[in-house]
């Protein structure tokens, strides 16, 4: 694996978390409940310092001077290699868990992976977020069985949102070749291995929660390439425009 | 015993500096007094959130963007353990919002102040924190035990908040041209809204003397208004900012600052509903109530359902 290819792919794993923390940020004083607005900002939080380690390790390894900031202020959405699914907007309360259910399932497979990376950048990191993903994985899947199982309302809620996400899952388990020579160089998993998984961990979830398991149809993909859906441009608008009107400032 | 024996029991106890505890006998008005303090201060928490969370997407770098998830989120817990100090006097936070949401409770003034550059994130942590731990640090020793635990837990974090503030402040006001500006402007419009915190002047606080009795308010307003500006004027000048009162001198004889008049019309137009955003702050929070009924309510639901099944078990 060249060093172009590590950093890239230490781009997915950064960019995943910094968006997905970015979307949760805007929750910030306008969850349901006091203690849901502090568990969305913590796991948000979470997420910042996740992609903050991240980024900083893959400003190393390029060797251009780049650091967390650079990477998250100065790329536009084409050089962001994030799955399409955690830039998907928060919709309601029910549509950012089903988003969240998704990904924490995926991420906590994947972190478990990444403990035993040959990188040990890598498996420092992942072994230093075990704990958050976990959590996160944790507070995600007992909202969907409280939703799911809930009232009427809450029920038919959740289940729409997550048939309405489900297309954007694929990304998260089909490896491309970056991801096969990731996994060739014993950074990464095999991510055909970490499917099986999460559909057996996230099909029981939904079954306890009463709700229908979607079909694994068509399936969205083109985030991890840079070709990313109208939300992302958005974000980074909102996210970037200090940085860039100040480029010389420090803060 | 008689009313009138409890009365004396309890004003001899609050005389020892001895804690009232939720259990204890106290006398309605107390009781009332201590409900509308608690609730407004909880509510403050929870509004506060809404200027400051406003630029957690726009935060100018990833640490900052850090750093500011961290504050808000204590500002909710802080709401939190507010609310819970107010639920031991016998009432309940839904109760509580309502009351928030139809106006009929109030919430420090400063939130109804836009932030309008990132700066303001810095003036908000250095002077707003900072005036309220001036009003706090008193109320851990007040007489009502739950409010004055939960009030030192609050001021440990309060002055993380403070230095956190001023060390924006500090960046900025030594950094490029456009940001000393921005930071003059933040410390321009931040400054006299902050000295109204401390509330109306002492001659026009009609129900110090009864709280101060109670000891559920340890210092008049101007007493501690006096103590935020001795101590803030010389943090300006380390920064090299301006603060906007011409008035402003250091008088040797009382050993504390001049300052110019409070506009107190303003103030007062503030509270009555008119400031730049009362009404977007409550309309958010209603919003965010009033969405979120669903999961609340779902969440209830859930948790019946648990409840049922387990007994079922327990019985079979
Ligand atoms: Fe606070
Ligand atoms: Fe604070």
């Amino acid at each position: 694996m060249t060093q172009e290819q590590k950093f890239e792919y230490l781009l997915r794993l950064g960019d995943n978390a910094l968006i997905l923390g970015q979307r949760l940020g805007e929750w910030c004083g306008h969850g349901p409940a006091l203690e849901e607005d502090i568990a969305l900002t913590n796991i948000s939080l979470d997420l910042i310092g996740q992609a903050r380690s991240i980024l900083t390790y893959a400003g190393e390894l390029e060797g251009k001077g780049r650091d967390e900031d650079k990477l998250a202020f100065f790329r536009d959405a084409h050089d962001f290699r994030n799955v399409l699914l955690v830039e998907q907007p928060n919709g309601h309360f029910g549509d950012t868990i089903a988003r969240q259910f998704l990904y924490d399932h995926f991420a906590w497979l994947l972190f478990n992976e990444l403990m035993q990376s040959s990188d040990e950048q890598v498996a420092a990191i992942a072994a230093k977020s075990i704990k958050e993903v976990t959590y996160h994985r944790r507070h995600s899947s007992e909202w969907i069985i409280r939703l799911g199982d809930g009232t009427e309302e809450s029920h038919a809620k959740i289940q729409q949102s997550i048939n309405d996400l489900w297309m954007y899952t694929g990304e998260l388990y089909t490896p491309d070749a970056l991801d096969e020579a990731a996994h060739a160089a014993g950074i990464a998993p095999d991510l055909t291995k970490l499917a099986d998984y999460w559909h057996e961990n996230v099909h029981g979830v939904l079954k306890q929660a009463t709700l229908d398991i979607p079909e694994d149809g068509w399936m969205q993909k083109g985030g991890k390439q840079g070709i990313h859906s109208e939300h992302l441009g958005f974000m980074l608008a909102e996210m970037q425009h200090i940085p860039r009107a100040y480029p010389d400032a420090q803060w | 015993m008689e009313e009138q024996n409890m009365m004396q029991r309890f004003d001899d106890y609050v005389a020892d500096n001895k804690k009232i505890e939720p259990k204890d006998w106290m006398p309605d008005a107390y009781r009332k007094t201590l409900i509308r303090q608690i609730s407004q201060h909880a509510h403050s928490e929870i509004v506060g959130m809404l200027p400051e969370g406003n630029w957690i997407t726009r935060a100018p770098s990833l640490k900052r963007k850090a750093i500011l998830l961290a504050k808000v989120q204590d500002e909710a817990g802080h709401g939190l353990y507010l609310y819970s100090a107010a639920e031991t006097l016998g009432v309940e936070r839904d109760e509580l919002l309502e009351e928030l949401h139809d106006g009929r409770a109030k919430y420090s003034s400063i939130f109804n102040y836009p932030t309008i550059n990132w700066a303001d994130i810095g003036a908000i942590g250095w002077l707003v924190d900072g005036a309220a731990i001036m009003n706090q640090v008193p109320l851990c020793k007040c007489s009502y035990g739950p409010y004055a635990r939960a009030m030192v837990r609050v001021c440990k974090e309060e002055s993380f908040h403070q230095r956190q503030g001023f060390q924006i402040m500090l960046n900025m006001a030594k950094g490029t041209p456009e940001q000393k500006q921005m930071a003059q402007d933040a410390l321009n419009r931040w400054w006299w809204p902050s000295l109204m915190m401390f509330g109306p002047t002492d001659a026009n606080s009609p129900h110090s003397a009864q709280s101060m009795k109670w000891k559920i308010k340890l210092f008049s307003n101007d007493e501690l208004r006096q103590r935020f500006i001795d101590m803030t004027v010389p943090q300006a000048e380390v920064l090299g900012l301006t603060i906007p009162d011409p008035d402003l001198k250091w008088n040797e004889e009382r050993g504390h600052y001049d300052f110019g008049e409070i506009n107190w019309d303003e103030f007062y137009n503030v509270i009555k509903g008119n400031g730049p955003c009362n009404k977007q702050r409550i309309e958010t929070r209603r919003k965010a109530y009033d969405n979120g009924a669903w999961v609340r309510e779902a969440a209830v639901a859930h948790a019946e359902k648990r409840a049922a099944r387990r007994n079922e078990t327990a019985a079979a």
